[in-house]
């Protein structure tokens, strides 16, 4: 690694928690309903929506109505983007005239962003007509983040009120986090991003000459339109010049910005942020790596006000951090030691002053090593899924850390509201295991850990492995399942469990060779995305209704307190042990073994 | 129940026209007003104003008289601009080894006196398909080959390239680098 290399990582790093405490304070204080600097201007707006809808926003809910009105407004979230795409091309803003999508992905591609995973089967320039990406994509990647906050605040309602049967209301919490985070971060950004090249129109895409004619070869086609075969059955290929190049352009700039503040992740383009369209500029790279972790990070801050003692969220905040900055120094130098099978051919992949050198198979120059194996663990630690580099292509080492990131259940920053419900998920597993050692009763920030909040953060610990190994285990033994594999050996069967293990945490990135666009993988990653995200909000939902139900235990001599170094590490030590027992068998098979084979192939 | 789901149908269409429609119109709105050139694609056009390309997306030179780009794996020919792809190859895989030696080979191929070790970012293929840039480095291995065949000194060409390079981003944010198609564009008007 460069002194460049461990500056850029340290400028990022530290620009990130120093916008913890600003931000974290605002949305603390949009969540308490009191007045920020906004009020004035969307007060009048935020009024107009509960008039029209009928909400009254003083009436709160219980877990149960609060959990029903969650996953009915989800519901429909998932018809509207199901239904969008099935009808597109009866629906104006579709200049390229493209057709309907397939009933099997415009269901993955629903619940996709619905979950918030945004796992990205198609490929956006050749699929999505510009009405289903805004009115269909960028939709949800805004209330789906914002359904993700809500249950947090819920969550830490829980913890601050006491002998309550009330949680808060979700169309209150919902539409706050829409309009007062949400769309203003995101309105700044997008403008920003256009001014570094983003693309943002309405206009069809464009077609430009080409300065050198490319020729290319490809099957002819008879009059009825499929491919001429020889005599021996193989496909007659013709030569084609192309004198002219399609640019696809699109309203971009908009649902970029938004994908990435609400750690969405799925792409206006195919190839995600690597687009030289998406993400231009090592400036526009920065800013939308920064807005990937911004909210997830500020929100630690969030509940440590909240809770009324900023130090618990400083203290989970220092435990993502601690795991954050250990795996980016394992990836970038993974990806920067470049290809041993390349070193025997006259190639040069040293990093110098003039090149970024390094495994560059799959990366843009721009970005080099640095800023591309940064991203993948910035997008991998939070539930984000975008890409700036194809992790197909990484390094075996590069690609597991990203793989393990999302194992490790996405709560190191993790997605907007669920990376931090999944880790107090784990800091009450922490509390609880130590309560054992010591043989008290558990409490955390004052409220009894008792068996049912035990039950249920063990479901929420449980469901996204057994998920992710048994989509897995399906997948490598079926036909279907393999045929989807691109490429050969170990790395095949990493890119199937890279696919479940984004499906199965709602991240949402992928090794991209797999041809996850059939109707097989399309259903099960699927199944996989309601699962992970349901079976972890309804019992995070439901701890939240009992804990506010519970009095306030004071602090007394045997409490373990929860702000502590001692605690940051326990934390740790639980979030990383029950990541790798769990999954580091399954990595042996695939990462490892072509590690393995890498280095020792001569 | 039943007011629950009134709210949640209204809410979540008057949120949609809000976050779906509204947001999308303004941004487009204030960007063809601020930044017209590069919402739209940041076009260049040649003197007599026809677009020549993007200034941000890479297009495939293979003649020995323009400095080539990255390789590019979109279908069904590389740089298009209409369907952008990486190729998806692992490190171990024998596909990929094929294809840099192939690479390697038309680089020898065209310049057979240079035996420098060739940058890797010119013999893999890049993220996107489109990427518009090439390391300084890259650029470098190819001066000799490009001065041949414009039959000019390479320190000429070396200084075009030099007036090309876009330096890491406030000095220190990304990659220094080399747009292939400005560079080309430049050596074009040469003549």
């Amino acid at each position: 690694m460069t002194s460049n290399s461990y500056f850029q990582i340290i400028v990022y790093i530290v620009t990130l928690l120093a916008l913890a405490k600003p931000l974290g304070w605002y949305m603390a204080r949009v969540y308490e309903g009191e007045s920020v600097g906004l009020n004035r201007l969307l007060a009048p707006l935020e009024a107009l929506l509960y008039r029209l809808s009928g909400v009254n926003p003083k009436e709160e809910m219980r877990w149960t109505d609060y959990t029903f009105s969650f996953l009915i407004f989800n519901l429909l979230g998932v018809l509207a983007v199901f239904a969008l795409q099935r009808l597109q091309a009866y629906l104006p803003f579709n200049p390229q005239s493209l057709p309907g999508v397939s009933s099997d992905s415009a269901f993955n591609t629903a619940v996709s962003f619905a979950t918030n995973t945004n796992w990205q089967g198609y490929s956006g320039e050749v699929t999505m007509s510009y009405l289903t990406q805004m009115l269909g994509l960028t939709v949800q990647n805004f209330v789906s983040a914002a359904a993700g906050m809500a249950t947090l605040v819920a969550l830490i309602r829980g913890f601050t009120r006491r002998n309550a049967d009330t949680i808060g209301n979700f169309w209150v919490d919902l539409t706050r986090s829409t309009l007062y985070i949400l769309m203003p971060l995101s309105l700044i950004l997008a403008l920003v991003l256009v001014g570094q090249g983003v693309v943002q129109t309405f206009s069809p895409y464009r077609s430009v000459p080409l300065i050198e004619t490319v020729s290319y070869e490809q099957p002819k086609l008879g009059t009825d339109g499929l491919a001429l075969q020889d005599a021996a059955g193989k496909p007659i290929m013709e030569s084609v010049e192309a004198k002219e190049q399609i640019i696809a352009v699109g309203p971009a700039a908009s649902q970029i910005a938004i994908k990435q503040l609400g750690t969405n992740g799925g792409g206006f383009f195919n190839v995600n942020s690597a687009h030289p369209l998406e993400n231009p500029t090592p400036l526009s790279n920065f800013l939308e790596m920064l807005s990937i972790l911004l909210i997830p990070g500020a929100l630690c801050y969030t509940f440590g006000m909240m809770v009324g003692d900023t130090r618990q969220g400083w203290a989970i905040l220092a435990a993502m951090t601690l795991i954050f900055v250990a795996l980016i120094f394992v990836e970038v130098p993974a990806e920067q030691s470049g290809n041993p099978a390349l070193a025997s051919l006259s190639v040069d992949q040293s990093a110098t002053v003039s090149q970024s050198g390094g495994n560059m198979e799959g990366k843009e120059t721009r970005f080099g090593i640095t800023n591309s194996a940064l991203w993948a663990i910035v997008t991998t630690a939070a539930s984000n899924g975008s890409v700036n580099a194809m992790h197909d292509s990484f390094t075996p080492i590069g690609g597991m850390i990203p793989m393990w990131l999302m194992q490790l259940g996405e709560v190191i920053f993790g997605g907007v509201g669920s990376g931090l419900y999944g880790m107090i998920m784990f800091a009450i597993v922490a509390v609880f295991v130590s309560g054992l050692m010591i043989g008290r009763t558990p409490e955390y920030l004052g409220k009894k850990i008792e068996a049912y909040e035990m039950k249920m953060a063990a479901i929420t610990i449980l469901i996204p492995p057994l998920v992710v190994l048994g989509g897995t285990a399906l997948a490598v033994m079926i036909d279907v399942g393999k045929a989807s594999v691109f490429n050969p050996g170990a790395h095949g069967f990493s890119e199937v469990l890279y696919a479940f293990s984004s499906a199965g945490n709602n991240n949402g990135s992928a090794f991209g060779g797999l041809s996850a666009n059939t109707p097989f993988y399309n259903s099960l990653l699927g199944l996989a995305m309601l699962f992970s995200r349901y079976w972890l909000a309804i019992p995070v939902l439901a701890i939240a209704g009992s804990l506010a139900s519970k009095k306030i235990v004071p602090v007394g001599l045997g409490t373990l307190p929860t702000h502590t170094p001692l605690f940051v590490a326990l934390l740790i030590g639980t979030v990383l042990m029950v990541g790798a027992l769990t999954f580091v068998p399954a990595l042996a098979l695939g990462p490892v073994v072509e590690h393995l084979q890498m280095i020792g192939a001569k | 129940m039943i007011k629950s789901l009134k709210a949640a149908i209204v809410l979540f269409i008057l949120l949609s026209v809000l976050t779906g429609v509204i947001y999308p119109a303004v941004v487009t709105g204030l960007a063809q007003l601020l930044f017209s050139q590069q919402a739209n694609g940041s076009l260049i056009n040649d003197s007599s104003g026809k677009v020549t390309g993007s200034r941000l997306i890479g297009q495939s030179f293979s003649s020995p008289g323009h400095f080539w780009g990255r390789p590019s794996a979109t279908g069904p020919f590389p740089n298009n601009a209409g369907a952008s792809s990486g190729s998806n190859l692992g490190p171990t895989n024998p596909a990929l080894i094929e294809a840099v030696k192939t690479r390697i080979q038309a680089l020898k191929d065209a310049d057979p006196d240079n035996k420098a070790p060739i940058p890797v970012d010119l013999i893999t293929s890049s993220g996107s398909g489109l990427d518009p840039h090439i390391s300084p480095a890259a650029a470098e291995y190819q001066i000799n080959r490009v001065a041949k065949a414009h039959n000019v000194k390479p320190e000429m060409i070396r200084a075009l390239i030099d007036a090309n390079i876009e330096d890491r981003q406030w000095g220190f944010i990304g990659e220094p680098r080399v747009n292939v198609l400005t560079l080309n564009l430049a050596l074009d008007a040469l003549h």
